[in-house]
């Protein structure tokens, strides 16, 4: 394990004495290359930031760097189990979360192995990342051009290579060529950022198609309570909140077996988000069990 | 300007970052939807590999690097050590624009 991150460690450290080269030579303040890969980290945004500032157009550098970060909302409510229980270390890990450090993370089997490896990447990448930009700062022009040292493909490579285990699963693997089709026609139409988010689309779809299959067989049970919030967050709310009642019914025995295992230490739930005559049991988050080991 | 551009930038991507990690707690997810959660995160990272692979600002990214990732997948395809998938595929794309690929 040790020895992957070590190899996409010693990748990004190269990444990011490019990136803290380039940065100079476009004219930045050594300070703002730093800052950004300590703040921002997250390399395809902080290329493109730079690029577009040095071209004069500091607004659409913030819209473009975000609108191509908005996909580690969805890695982090992969992952947000996973890093940890403690908002202390959510707090941390969420800052941590790239997309290589999410890849290496999501190849390994659930529970405590998973969470070392997120931690073990995370960090890693983190000072590599740093540790680069600032040799490559210091360094100046003599980083270079990582296309010469082939680094370009280095990175694909490696997430693809991350990435294979969680591909063996046929659905998976389906989902993520569409979306990888999607993103690649769609990349010369749209803004950066853009076309990746389209590869949600997939999963978007079997989202749909699981809550029309589950909906006419929930009906029955619509005459219990929809909550507050539900009513409030409209519509997926409340298939959410039928979706559930109707899980509880048919799997009466699971739950009372995950009561007994959380029956030990309940866990608080929030007044306002848990439905009167929902049993505790039900709102136990998922991966509480897999936190415990 | 170029502070603000950067404290712009941070907030904004470390929200999107804690705002999926907090979330998760707060959203009490049926066992389908806990599924298809690695799946999005799988289509997401396949998506983003794909167009690095071959594309660059919009275009095609010329034949030298598709080829260093070809061989890189390859080689992990085989079970490759992982060392090897990067540097093979670093390599490759490093020879071919030595010969003057594009």
């Amino acid at each position: 394990m040790l020895r992957d991150v070590a190899a996409i460690g010693a990748a990004m450290l190269a990444v990011g004495a490019s990136f803290g080269a380039m940065a100079v030579a476009a004219g930045l303040p050594g300070w703002a290359a730093v800052a950004m890969s300590m703040l921002v980290y997250a390399g395809g945004a902080q290329f493109m930031a730079v690029g577009l500032v040095a071209a004069g157009s500091p607004v659409a550098a913030v819209l473009a760097g975000l609108l191509l970060n908005a996909r580690h909302l969805p890695f982090g409510l992969t992952l947000g189990d996973t890093i940890g229980r403690r908002l202390r270390h959510r707090l941390i890990g969420s800052h941590l979360m790239t997309d290589e450090a999410t890849a290496f993370t999501l190849g390994r089997p659930a529970g405590a192995a998973r969470r070392r490896a997120f931690w073990l990447a995370g960090i890693l990448l983190f000072l590599a990342w740093n540790a680069g930009t600032v040799l490559g700062v210091l360094a100046g022009g003599v980083a270079g051009d990582p296309a010469a040292l082939g680094l370009d493909a280095a990175f694909p490579a490696g997430l693809i290579a991350l990435l294979l285990p969680t591909l063996r699963d046929r659905e998976t693997r389906r989902v993520a060529l569409a979306g990888a089709v999607v993103a690649v026609l769609t990349t010369p139409l749209l803004p950066a950022g853009l076309p990746v988010l389209l590869a949600l689309a997939g999963p978007a779809l079997l989202a749909v198609r699981q809550l029309r299959r589950r909906a006419p067989v929930a009906d029955p049970a619509a005459g219990s309570p929809v909550t507050a919030e539900a009513a409030a967050t409209g519509e997926a709310g409340a298939s959410e909140a039928r979706v559930t009642s109707e899980a509880r019914v048919t799997s009466e025995a699971r739950v009372t077996g995950e009561a007994r295992v959380a029956g030990e230490a309940p866990v608080p739930v929030p007044a306002d988000i848990a439905p009167a005559d929902i049993a505790p049991a039900d709102m136990v988050p998922a991966g509480r069990k897999e936190e415990s080991c | 300007m170029l502070i603000a551009v950067i404290v712009a930038l941070a907030v904004g991507t470390y929200g999107f970052r804690v705002a999926g990690v907090l979330l998760r707690d707060r959203l009490d997810l049926p066992e389908w939807a806990r599924q298809l959660l690695p799946v999005g995160a799988a289509a997401l990272l396949a998506a983003l590999a794909a167009t690095a692979a071959l594309t660059e600002v919009g275009r095609f990214a010329g034949w030298a690097r598709p080829a260093g990732v070809l061989v890189g997948v390859l080689l992990a395809w085989r079970r490759a050590p992982f060392v090897l998938v990067v540097i093979a595929a670093a390599g490759t794309a490093a020879l071919l624009r030595l010969l003057s690929v594009p």
